[in-house]
Order: structure tokens, then sequence, then C-alpha cells
């Protein structure tokens, strides 16, 4: 298991955010959630220019196994997408917090947003008590 | 109440990530689906299918049981050891499981079923067998390991006695072997060569390490699902069930109309053919990009279908899956995911047969 990077905040359902030095959000899928999952094959992303709402569906990750929504952590128009991940889904198992990254946005409701997400110890918590 | 098998703890130890399977504690995987799945079409790997169930059959009117019971004819087989896979019918003509059945002495035969449907298939065999005076014995005091792959034979060889080895050596596919307590069948469910191996519990786990020893890669239920699929092979609960006859599950090639033999569910399966069968179940291929899932709806010009086993292809890296459709649709198809109608392809399969794909051929 890979070790959670202290500059993420994450939602109960796995996905994490990352607000960069320009202000803008990274968004992808916890090292937990790729590893439930299991081998990625696919990968639907959101269009550049797109509006995400925290809290809403907006990408599907497809292992073997199963496919699985990705809801948007914070608000915001989409401003880049992870072009990469169409050929190589498997990055993300590979390295979910780094290049495996899904999206950016611009966010416009930040502030409150990361108020309803979990820092790194209150996520690593909820994996151990989903455990047990 | 969830059931292990003698292996349990062996998956655990080696890190498998376990899931509940028909109320079987199984491993999915033991890190990577994808590799396993690739181990066996290209070297060997091994799964630990000790769920399913063993059934053994013994009495003087065994033939003339099953002659009952299935839908294909027992009387193809001849020589002990042999193997056929069929059909149990309802009298409805649809599928209450589909099973291989091995002769090994005109008052003793064998019989493998699925682990999902234990139950109603102990009860329905119970009942058949009663009037033909057929005993009718579980062995759950058995493991059973498949080992499949271009090199497993040898691998599985490589650990028997002399003697044992010889005879697993010379049998021909869909026939059984026994020595050194094992019951060793050239069988499986991946489109490989390779054995089925039935070994007593007590042996299981030391044969499993010789194995793994050998060089077979464990390999988990995940593979086992998107191997078979590869290979054109139904899996009961998805594929066909009690509401499906075997002219609808693409199953007609294992149903025998040989002349004078009354099987179960025969009246009805002749009705439907006589009548035409309305549905079928075809072969698909997705170029785009994604995933064909169970469930999904098929748009075809003459009516909806739908997906029954859907997967991703690691050997075709594609998604495939088998589609139930109104009968004679190949044109134009499409499948609904999330609201999005995306083409695919009508293709004959097995999608890959001893590691290469068909598509082509």
């Amino acid at each position: 298991m890979q070790e959670i990077p202290g500059d993420l905040k994450f939602m109960k359902s796995h996905e994490w955010a990352r607000v960069e030095d320009k202000g803008t959000v990274t968004v992808g899928i916890s090292d937990h959630a790729q590893g439930l999952l299991g081998d990625l094959v696919y990968v639907e992303l959101p269009s550049v220019g797109d509006t995400v709402k925290a809290g809403n569906a907006c990408a599907v990750v497809e292992s073997v196994k199963a496919a699985s929504d990705v809801y948007a952590p914070v608000s915001g128009e989409v401003v880049a997408v992870n072009e990469a991940l169409t050929d190589k889904p498997e990055t993300i198992n590979e390295d979910a917090y780094g290049d495996g990254w899904l999206y950016v946005v611009k966010p416009d409701n930040l502030a409150e947003d990361l108020d309803e997400l979990l820092d790194p110890d209150a996520y690593a918590e909820q994996l151990e008590e989903d455990e047990s | 109440m969830t059931h292990k098998t003698i292996l349990n703890d062996t998956h655990r130890a080696l890190g498998a990530k376990m899931v509940d399977f028909g109320g079987w504690d199984m491993p999915i995987h033991y890190g990577s689906q994808i590799e396993e799945h690739h181990a066996v079409r290209r070297d060997a790997g091994m799964f630990d299918v000790s769920h399913m169930t063993v059934v053994d059959l013994h009495g003087a009117r065994c033939r003339e049981f099953l002659r009952h019971l299935l839908a294909n004819n027992i009387d193809k087989l001849k020589v002990t050891g042999k193997a056929l896979y069929s059909c149990m019918l309802n009298e409805q003509g649809c599928v209450i499981d589909d099973l291989i059945v091995y002769f090994l002495g005109e008052d003793f035969f064998r019989v493998v079923v699925n682990a999902s449907t234990r139950d109603k298939d102990l009860a329905w065999i119970n009942r058949q067998a009663a009037a033909f005076s057929v005993q009718v014995k579980e062995r759950p005091e058995f493991a059973m390991i498949a080992v499949q792959g271009p090199h497993a034979r040898d691998k599985v060889l490589g650990l028997l006695s002399p003697a044992t080895r010889e005879n697993a050596a010379k049998i021909g596919k869909f026939v059984a072997a026994q020595g050194d307590g094992l019951f060793i069948a050239r069988t499986g469910y991946t489109g490989e060569d390779g054995f089925e191996i039935i070994v007593p519990e007590a042996q299981a786990v030391d044969l499993w390490n010789r194995l793994r020893d050998a060089g077979v890669a464990p390999a988990g239920l995940g593979a086992r699902d998107t191997l078979r699929l590869e290979a054109g092979m139904n899996l009961y609960g998805q594929d066909m069930d009690e509401t499906v006859t075997p002219w609808e599950a693409n199953l007609g090639w294992t149903v025998s109309l040989d002349a004078g033999r009354d099987f179960i569910g025969r009246a009805a399966l002749e009705a439907q053919k006589a009548k035409g069968v309305p549905r079928e179940m075809i072969g698909l291929v997705m170029d785009d990009k994604g995933v064909l899932r169970h469930g999904q709806r098929v748009v075809t010009p003459g009516g909806d279908g739908e997906i029954l086993s859907g997967s991703f292809s690691p050997t075709l890296a594609c998604a495939i899956a088998f589609a139930r459709v109104p009968s004679g649709e190949r044109d134009g198809l499409q499948v609904d995911i999330r609201g999005r109608l995306v083409p695919v392809r009508a293709v004959k399969y097995p999608f890959v047969r001893d590691g290469r794909s068909q598509l082509d051929a």
C-alpha cells in the first residue's frame, strides 16, 4: 500500500483532491480504491469545459471486475483531463496519487467544499474502520 | 454461513484478495487478475475449485438413470475414464445446471456440478435417482485444483509417481486417469490444455505447494472468469438458468435427440424447436473503448437483447461478451453503456483457443 501524501483531501468514497499552487484542484482515486477495483482497463473522463458539482458522479473507472463511479470532491470547471489514461488506465494502479490523476478543476466554491473532505489521517482511520 | 476450502489459509498466506462466491470465501486474485490470466494463456496457472460439488453415483442402473437425467447422451461414454459435458434440464426444458459426468464403471459414474447450485442439484438428482435405485453420494472430503495452460500438463506430470505419470500422460482430452490418490482429468474451463485434479483434502495443500514449486502460478476466480469467457464457455446463472433452454444458450451441441431416449425436458425442447426458438446467444466484440457488462441492454433492429457474461478480454485487449438477442439479429447491434449507444460486432466464438485469437481465423 502506497503511503498517503499529506497534501491530499479525501472523500469517504475514496476520491482525492489536491489544491495546487496556482489554485486549481487535481482529482484522482485513492491507492486503496485502485486496490479494491483491481486491474483498471478503462477510464471515462469528463471533458475540458464541463462543470462538475461536488458530490456528483463525474467520471467512471472500470476494472476487469467492475465499473465504478467517481464523485467530484469539489465543484468547478474542468480545465484539464489526463488523456494518457485512455491508453494506459493501469497507470492508476501503478501511481494513484501521481501519474494516475484523473482531471483538474478550477474550483468555484473551494473553501466550503474542502470543509466536507477528510484529511489523510481521518481517511486512514476510515479505512481501518472499513477493514474491521 | 461462509464455507472455506482446505486451501483457504494458503490463499491468504499468498496475499489473495478474498471474496464471497456463492457462499464460499474464495480468492478473486493474488495481486493482478490480468497477470494471472496471461500466466494461464502463456505458461501454467492453477485454481482452487474445491467449492465445486463432486457427486458419485452407484448402482446397477446408473447408465439408464443418466439416459433419463441428462440432455446429452451418456451412451457416448464407452471407455472407462471418459467424460461428457451435459445440461440437466427440468420438465420445461430449461437448465437446472451444467455438469461433467465421468464413466468409471457400469455401476459407478462421477458427476461434478456447480457450487452455487449444489443444494437444488442434489435434491433434483436424489429425487430422480430413487426410481432407478441409484445411490447418490456427495464427496465433500475432496478438494479440486485445476492446473491449466500450455505447460500445465508437463508440470503436473513431473510431480507424479512413474506409474501414475505414465497413465496420466497418455490420456486424451476429456478423459480421466487415477493414481497417487488423485483423480486426474484432462478437462478445464480456460480454453487451454491442462488437468482438473480431484484430490483428498489431506493431500491438497501439499499438492498446491508442490505445483507452486514447479512454477505453476496461483490464479484467482477473476482470471478463471475472463479465461472461460474468451474460451466461449457458459457460466451457469449468468448465461443460462431455469428460464432458458439449451437452444437459447448456444448449448444445442450438448443436446442429443437420439431416437427413443426419453430424457427430462425433451418434449419441451422438441416443441420449442418445432415452433422456432425466439432468442439465441451470440458472441460480441466491441471495438470502441469500454467494457461490456452483464445486464447491459443490446439494441438490435429486431428488438432488445441483453449482455450475459461480459468483460474486458486480457488476450484481445478489448471488451467481449455473450448476449442473448432475438433470433437472427447480427447486424446493426449496439450496446447501451450508461445511456450511450456503442456499436458492437457479432462474432463466432470461442474468442481465444490455445492462446490464440480466433477472431481473424
